[in-house]
């Protein structure tokens, strides 16, 4: 049955990501990254990684993309007329001559490695959520808390950026 | 059980095709959102090694990618607001001065 998914999943996201790029509405644009967002956590369940799956529809799908459609709709986007760079298309050719070179090497890549301490079993007995969040709040503790402060200063920016400038804030002698 | 050389080859071609509609794309809201398949991309490479090599390293950095994603989708949005209240095209070809 997974070989299945699998084939749905990778296959879904792919051509969603060819829409996300090459539809001409932006809010098509949009629906297809939502698309593609939904299977990218299905791949996710498949490799056992359920609370990352949930972070993805909740922080992803319902966060970012919403406050990418909320800026579309904004800003009444009209349909472009020209939606590619011409003079830049024949990127295309080339990115993907080497893709296929680098897929060819990938599928024939033998992927050896040590292997960690959390096997399937070990992470089962716990839970998912439980292991990745005793990992997080012990050896990556520096890290977590270096990324609380990153998203306040994110936050901070977009703020200071998106602030209609009032009277006093355009006053060159202030 | 789906070998993970399957998983890497759909997040290179995801990625591949974000990194080309970063390249051929005019419309910047459509730029941030290539960045962002770029980075589910990066993301699924991280969850299929995680479970590859049964660490789960891979899967706390997923999670910090996608914090990272949001920050930089929200100050990419104030951004593109900011270009866009001075009547400035959201067209990445017209954007080209840091300041006038």
């Amino acid at each position: 049955m997974v070989p299945v998914f699998f084939a749905y999943f990778a296959l879904v996201s792919i051509v969603a990501g060819v829409l996300t790029v090459a539809l001409r509405n932006p809010v098509h644009c949009g629906i297809a990254l939502l698309a593609l967002l939904g299977h990218v956590a299905g791949l996710f369940v498949l490799l056992h990684a359920e609370f990352l799956a949930a972070v993805q529809i909740i922080i992803y799908a319902g966060a970012i993309l919403i406050l990418y459609l909320f800026v579309l709709m904004l800003l009444n986007l009209k349909t472009e007329e020209r939606v590619l760079h011409r003079r830049h298309a024949w990127y295309i050719v080339g990115v993907s001559g080497v893709t296929v070179e680098f897929l060819l090497l990938l599928l024939a890549s033998s992927y050896a490695g040590a292997k960690g301490e959390a096997t399937a079993a070990a992470v089962e007995e716990v839970g998912n959520s439980t292991a990745i969040g005793i990992l997080m709040f012990s050896e990556y503790l520096l890290p977590f808390e270096i990324v609380g402060v990153f998203l306040l200063g994110a936050i901070v920016g977009a703020i200071v950026l998106a602030k209609t400038p009032t009277q006093a804030d355009l006053d060159p002698r202030l | 059980m789906v070998p993970i050389s399957f998983y890497v080859a759909v997040s290179a071609i995801l990625f591949v095709t974000g990194l080309v509609g970063v390249l051929v794309r005019r419309n910047f809201i459509i730029v941030l959102m290539s960045v962002e398949i770029m980075l589910n991309a990066a993301n699924l490479n991280l969850v299929a090694f995680a479970h590859h090599l049964e660490s789960l390293a891979g899967q706390i950095m997923a999670l910090f990618v996608i914090a990272i994603a949001a920050g930089e989708a929200a100050v990419g949005l104030a951004i593109i607001i900011v270009v866009f209240r001075g009547k400035i095209a959201t067209n990445v070809d017209q954007i080209n001065l840091l300041k006038w």
